[in-house]
């Protein structure tokens, strides 16, 4: 299926959950769906009959724009060999959504390599620390407005 | 007599550890010898690709995804070219196409190699290691003479290669494939059909193959599970769908299907069919000029592209975002390794701690890739 044919069957369950398709941009379309609906969408994904999405390829945190920031889902059928991009986008003032990690066990250390880059909490996540940095690190680095900070554990940081 | 109290031990295994190929560290939970839990701690190497990607020119990238996967690098700069010409739309010479494929198959047994030698070393066995070295050595100067780097190349470019082939790298390569096809019978002689290596990695570290696809394996630790799925077959890319060659998987010849040794032995069975593609590419390499569509100033358009290879640990993913501008807005790196290695508490719990270094060293983690 492609993503106006995925489109559409959401659309027709979720209603106003599902909020926007975007095709118009170059290769990659995407479906955009609302935060409060991920768990049930990302459930019916999986299970649907017509859908069948058995694995989460990638997982990424994303700057969106000034006020936003998004978590971008890169589902694949292994069963189907079809694949579709969701996106949820979340205001940088409450960057919160409920995990997926019940759905594709993937999903756990993405979404803590997000919630260290970006900030973004998951909720209802079995293990929510950062991964890559130290856990006492400071800030999101991957966010556009990052200011490193000035000392780390009594060391200088900026070079 | 008083009751003997017995308690959880917690052990850490690494950061500085043999076994665990890099800066790894397993937090064990232990009852006596048996695993109850494994906690790993990476980050260790963590040197902020993703952000210095953002600060660079398209092409200023590359040279930074050689050294993700450092065994690997050829695999890791070609996902990332295919990823970039795509959002550029640009069209390939088919010499450079041909000249991509042989580099990358070449450098998959390479990886495969190290990986087998090491898993050896994992499991006792020393001398293989050093044959697998030796004939990995023989790849390496192959790409020293095409880049003058064994490496670290940055010789896949965007729209095309550094350098074009020299003189005499056909005879060469032809010379590796006749040399190298009797030595693979010789490390299934001396290691894989082994009866102590056998018994030391049948039956234990089972992935089923629903659990993995649910958990995001990939390459030899999904197919291990008897799981045929190769992207080079599945969602081909490059010019992978003008050749001839078998997905090997996983088929529980001597213990279970998923095991350790199906594991091993898919990246064995993988090595042939390498050589089998490289033998169909290397005398149908068409003439033209490999840098001839080589973009001079790199801008793609406003969009966003996840363009995924098989790379020797598996899915390769990299997901770029681009504003327009001349560097990219976000590359997020989906690396094989990292996908694989969240597995091992779920497969490792109820093992004996040596199992567990043999269970590690089957997934053949690299570090560098996981902390990018």
């Amino acid at each position: 299926m492609d993503a106006k044919e995925i489109f559409d069957k959401l659309k027709s369950v979720f209603e106003n959950g599902i909020t926007d398709l975007k095709v118009d941009i170059p290769i990659d379309p995407y479906i955009a769906v609302s935060s409060d609906v991920i768990n049930a969408v990302s459930l019916f994904l999986r299970d649907e009959e017509s859908l069948q999405f058995d694995s989460l390829s990638c997982l990424s945190g994303v700057d969106f724009d000034k006020d936003n920031l998004a978590v971008v889902y890169h589902l694949y059928s292994f069963a189907l060999n079809h694949k579709v991009c969701i996106k949820v986008i979340l205001p940088k003032e409450k960057p919160e959504v409920n995990t997926v990690c019940d759905v594709w066990a993937t999903a756990e250390w993405h979404e803590r390599e997000a919630y260290d880059m970006y900030g973004i909490i998951f909720l209802n996540h079995p293990d929510l620390r950062r991964i890559l940095c130290p856990e006492d690190w400071e800030g999101f680095p991957l966010r556009k407005d990052y200011k490193v900070q000035e000392f780390y554990n009594g060391m200088k940081v900026p070079y | 007599m008083a009751e003997i109290k017995t308690e959880e031990l917690t052990l850490n295994m690494g950061p500085q550890h043999p076994s665990t190929h890099g800066v790894l560290r397993l937090e064990l939970v232990l009852n006596g010898e048996i695993v109850q839990n494994v906690k790993p701690y990476i980050g260790y190497l963590h040197r902020c690709f993703e952000k210095h990607a953002e600060a660079m020119t398209y092409n200023q990238v590359v040279p930074y995804t050689d050294r993700m996967d450092y065994l690997n690098s050829m695999n890791n700069e070609l996902g990332y070219a295919i990823a970039v010409e795509k959002l550029l739309g640009i069209e390939i010479p088919e010499r450079v196409e041909y000249i991509r494929v042989i580099m990358s198959e070449l450098q998959r047994i390479a990886s495969h190699l190290v990986a087998i030698g090491t898993f050896g070393n994992d499991t006792g066995a020393f001398t293989p290691f050093l044959y697998c070295f030796i004939d990995r050595e023989k790849i390496l100067e192959i790409f020293e003479m095409t880049c003058g780097a064994r490496l670290l190349y940055n010789y896949i470019w965007i729209g095309g290669l550094s350098h074009d082939i020299p003189e005499g790298f056909q005879k060469k390569v032809k010379e590796f494939i006749k040399y190298f096809r009797p030595r693979i019978k010789q490390l299934n002689n001396l290691l894989s059909f082994n009866k102590i290596f056998v018994e030391r990695t049948i039956n234990i570290g089972v992935l089923p193959a629903d659990v993995a696809i649910n958990a995001g394996a990939s390459g030899p630790t999904l197919r291990g599970s008897g799981v045929k799925f190769d992207l080079r077959k599945n969602d081909p890319y490059s010019i992978y769908h003008k050749f001839d060659f078998d997905i090997p998987t996983g088929k529980g010849e001597r213990g279970t299907v998923g095991d350790c040794w199906d594991r091993y032995m898919v990246r064995v069975y993988e090595m042939e069919e390498s050589l089998k593609i490289i033998e169909q590419a290397i005398d149908n390499i068409p003439d033209g000029d490999v840098s001839s569509a080589v973009p001079k100033r790199i801008k793609p358009v406003a969009g966003e592209i996840y363009s995924r290879t098989e790379v020797p640990k598996g899915e390769l993913g990299y997901y770029i975002i681009s504003d327009g501008s001349l560097n990219p807005y976000r590359v997020k790196v989906r690396s094989p390794s990292f996908c694989n290695l969240s597995l091992i508490n779920l497969i490792s719990k109820g093992s004996m701690i040596a199992d567990l270094v043999v269970i590690l060293g089957t997934f053949d983690i690299v570090l560098g890739e996981i902390d990018r």
